[in-house]
């Protein structure tokens, strides 16, 4: 089961609250399906605003990204620059 | 040895990456050949221009174009009405989303004006002189409203509000009552009270940074070109031709595949040109007049109406044991957005504490509308002004604590292992060993003067990776091509050859890079986030390891060997087995010029959306002196570390540290916008809104750290925008302390350093 972490208000205001959560997903694919099912508009603002590192490395759009079955995932938002 | 090298892994010897070349394009432009975006000439092509508003904030009541329209030599005149009216649709323009309601309203005012400057309408004619005069003949009437540019005065309750359907995001819930307030953003950890409670010493405090322009050399210019199949051309100077013609595909609800546009070369952009200004009113002018249309913008207008990056205002509480440890943070950061939401105050949320190791801390960030122009990117957009309440902050906990504040920084810095404030957990870090660069630095140790002070910050930035796209094939004659579809704007071909040649085992002068434009190549996104080096070079060295294994192939058809029986190295396959390769090896240049019997041309594409990009970190030190007469900064020395990962091309790697420090003393010391009451930008020249010049600045000594990103081949890590953030800090703090006064606004103008020193005396 991947960990995720939720730290940022606009997750929790749809994770109930929630900090962090569990989610048994092999790619970051199944991750989104997984999170949207539970939470509903939450995978979808992941999948358009947010990045996800995995075990401290950042990706972006990384649909195919493997996630270890201890995988840490924390979503923050995305990254521009200039 | 059939492998590109990987010092890592190998512990082989780079022959290309991490020498200093001369770059390719370095002729053309100390000769004056290159082709900017003002450069290009068609035949009969129109010369576009823009009208402005002149109030800060008004109604459009009706806009007369009819006397323009008349006027011989003017061929077409737009207004909004001329674009589609789209909806509150975000596109992901790139490394960004962009509202596309907002954006077109931004390139062309719809049904208010926003900010003094905000183009209303434009006129396409056959010479400079007609395009002016036509300006003058169109009516608008207005209905002024009041205006609001501060970002604290936007905030208050009863400020003139510019949006009537804007509500505040990230409250909780949503509001009834429209506000300049865009978004609330927040992030916290741990328990706040407790580690206040804890702590042996708190200091509040504020500061203040002015909304500075990126200030690049060219102004923005393009030229469109419309034909009647609807197929069209743009030539546009940008940092993202794929997302110039996004946009404007977006905006004007075109195909993407009719749009061409083709990338000039760039005179500067710094975050500031990833957005569309003038190319979707010259597509529109071209499209109604049926000729090409230039537009270029004069420096008025670049200061008036292009992306500034946010005015802001940071309060910082902090407390800490008495040995330094930081016990808590609590930081709140309210950002100038412009016209339109979408100010940095994100990124800044999540750059502001990146450094330091906290357990406890809570940041809110507030996202602002005001009657200024729209903000754009800017180096690391977001984290200066963040580090300036943060850095200054802790340089005010040092001294009341009697610490140095070197080992403050060491005793609070995030390691490999610690989660970052922003979330993950940091790993392949070069933090400490950076603060390690400065501490042992000789700069440290060399003794001040009378009014002489030092100020020593840190600063962060995420770097990015994104879509890239490579094509490199060998040429008949063994050399090679390299198209990338990333802008050029830091060296980036020079870097690319570099990668490639080395992969390749030839000399980086029998490489060519290019830049493609939009119909020539896959997408790229664009060259920003410090990505162009990290990404669009792993897609280079991806696409030469795979030429390197059709060539291997190649050689073991000719030799009728097995594939592992060949080897490469230093530019030619080598056969293992005795006796199968009479002639020697078979050279880059012998296979290329015999491809038609191996199967054909030499060539190959690789297309990515690279990850794992390394965070980079940078510890600044300076010097400064400070006349008590005037005020006057002297920067005396100034030393830059930051952790580069691997530097392909060192002296390019310098350059864009000593490039951010300048910039950030320029923002520290001199720049700002500086409003009228009424709304009005009143130093819009490059002679009242002064950037350092060579002889305002020290030399800028670059120490780079190299600890490797192995998420690259080669271990690069973004580079070009951390400099700009630790030098508002650095600079603010050395006035203090060759003062004795701390200035809480920037810039650190004279006349405000004198009055801070007479009020000091004054008692």
């Amino acid at each position: 089961m991947a960990l995720v972490i939720a730290d940022y208000a606009d997750c929790r205001a749809l994770t109930g609250g929630l900090r962090s959560f569990e989610v048994e997903a092999a790619t970051v694919r199944d991750l989104l399906h997984q999170i949207e099912a539970r939470f509903p508009g939450l995978g979808d603002l992941i999948d358009q605003r947010m990045a996800i590192a995995i075990d401290g490395t950042i990706t972006q759009d990384a649909h195919g990204a493997a996630l270890e079955p201890h995988s840490e995932v924390v979503l923050l938002p995305r990254i521009g620059g200039g | 040895m059939n492998k590109p090298v990987k010092p890592e892994e190998t512990g082989a010897i780079l022959k290309v990456v991490g020498t200093r070349p001369i770059r390719p394009d370095g002729v053309e432009k100390v000769t004056g050949r290159a082709a900017y975006g003002a450069d290009l000439h068609l035949p009969g092509m129109l010369i576009g221009k823009v009208k402005r508003s002149p109030h800060a904030h008004a109604r459009i009541v009706s806009i007369d174009t009819r006397k323009a329209l008349a006027l011989p030599g003017v061929k077409a005149v737009m207004t909004s009405a001329d674009m589609p009216d789209l909806a509150a649709e975000h596109y992901e323009a790139g490394e960004s989303a962009s509202n596309l309601k907002d954006l077109s309203a931004n390139v062309m005012a719809r049904g208010k004006v926003l900010y003094h400057g905000h183009a209303i309408a434009a006129v396409a004619a056959t010479s400079n002189a007609i395009a002016d005069q036509a300006l003058d003949l169109i009516d608008i009437v207005y209905e002024t409203l009041p205006h609001v540019i501060d970002v604290e005065e936007a905030m208050a309750p009863g400020a003139p509000i510019l949006h009537d359907q804007l509500f505040t995001a990230g409250l909780g819930e949503t509001p009834t009552k429209a506000s300049n307030i865009a978004t609330k953003h927040r992030l916290d950890r741990g328990d706040l009270a407790a580690g206040f409670a804890s702590a042996d010493v708190i200091i509040e405090t504020r500061y203040s940074s002015a909304a500075v322009h990126q200030g690049y050399i060219e102004p923005h210019a393009c030229v469109a070109s419309y034909a009647a199949d609807g197929q069209t051309q743009v030539w546009s100077s940008s940092q993202g031709h794929f997302v110039i013609r996004g946009l404007c595909a977006k905006l004007l609800k075109m195909r993407f595949s009719d749009v061409r546009v083709i990338p000039a070369e760039i005179g500067g952009g710094f975050g500031g040109k990833t957005t569309v200004y003038l190319e979707p009113l010259a597509l529109v002018l071209s499209q109604k007049s049926g000729h090409p249309v230039k537009m270029v913008m004069t420096r008025e207008e670049v200061f008036r109406a292009t992306g500034p990056t946010s005015a802001s205002v940071v309060t910082v509480k902090m407390g800490a044991k008495l040995d330094g440890t930081i016990t808590a943070a609590q930081v709140d950061l309210k950002f100038q957005a412009g016209a339109f939401a979408g100010s940095p105050v994100g990124a800044a949320v999540m750059t502001s504490l990146a450094c330091y190791d906290v357990a406890n801390f809570e940041i809110t960030g507030w996202d602002v509308v005001t009657n200024s122009p729209k903000v754009a990117a800017y180096r690391a957009p977001g984290a200066p002004n963040a580090a300036l309440g943060v850095e200054c902050a802790v340089d005010e906990l040092a001294e009341k604590l009697g610490l140095d504040p070197m080992a403050i920084r060491e005793k609070n810095a995030v390691r490999n292992g610690v989660r970052a404030p922003y979330g993950p957990i940091y790993k392949n870090i070069g933090y400490v060993e950076t603060l390690e660069a400065i501490r042992s630095h000789p700069h440290m140790a060399i003794p001040l003067g009378p009014n002489q002070g030092r100020g020593i910050a840190a600063g962060f930035w995420f770097n990015i990776g994104g879509e890239s796209t490579v094509n490199v094939s060998i040429n008949e004659d063994g050399t090679a091509i390299v198209s990338t579809g990333s802008p050029d704007i830091g060296g980036s071909r020079a870097s690319m050859a570099m990668m490639a040649a080395e992969v390749l085992g030839i000399g980086v002068e029998q490489v060519r890079p290019i830049v493609a434009d939009t119909a020539s190549i896959g997408f790229s996104t664009v060259t920003g986030g410090s990505r162009t080096t990290f990404a669009t070079g792993m897609a280079v060295v991806q696409a030469a390891e795979k030429l390197v294994i059709d060539l291997k192939r190649r050689a073991a058809e000719t030799w009728g060997v097995d594939l592992d029986q060949v080897v490469w190295q230093d530019g030619a396959a080598h056969c293992l087995q005795a006796g199968k390769a009479p002639k020697g090896a078979l050279t880059l240049a012998a296979l290329a010029g015999s491809a038609g019997k191996t199967g054909g041309p030499i060539a190959t594409v690789v297309a990515l959306n690279a990850q794992g990009a390394g965070p980079g970190f940078g510890v600044h030190v300076c010097d400064v002196e400070v006349d008590p007469e005037t005020g006057h900064v002297t920067v005396l020395r100034y030393t830059a570390a930051q952790d580069v990962g691997k530097a392909i091309h060192p002296a390019y790697v310098e350059g864009q540290i000593q490039g951010g420090v300048a910039q950030g003393i320029g923002w520290a010391l001199n720049e700002e916008y500086v409003f009228s009451t009424g709304g009005i930008m009143e130093n819009a020249g490059f002679l009242d809104y002064r950037v350092p010049v060579a002889s305002d600045l020290p030399m800028i000594d670059a120490i780079m750290v190299e600890v490797p990103n192995p998420a690259h081949p080669y271990g690069a890590k973004g580079v070009g925008e951390v400099p700009i953030v630790p030098p508002l800090a650095a600079l603010a703090i050395a006035v203090r302390h060759a003062t004795g006064v701390r200035m809480h606004d920037l810039p650190l103008s004279p006349s405000k350093i004198r009055a801070a020193i007479d009020a000091n005396k004054a008692g």
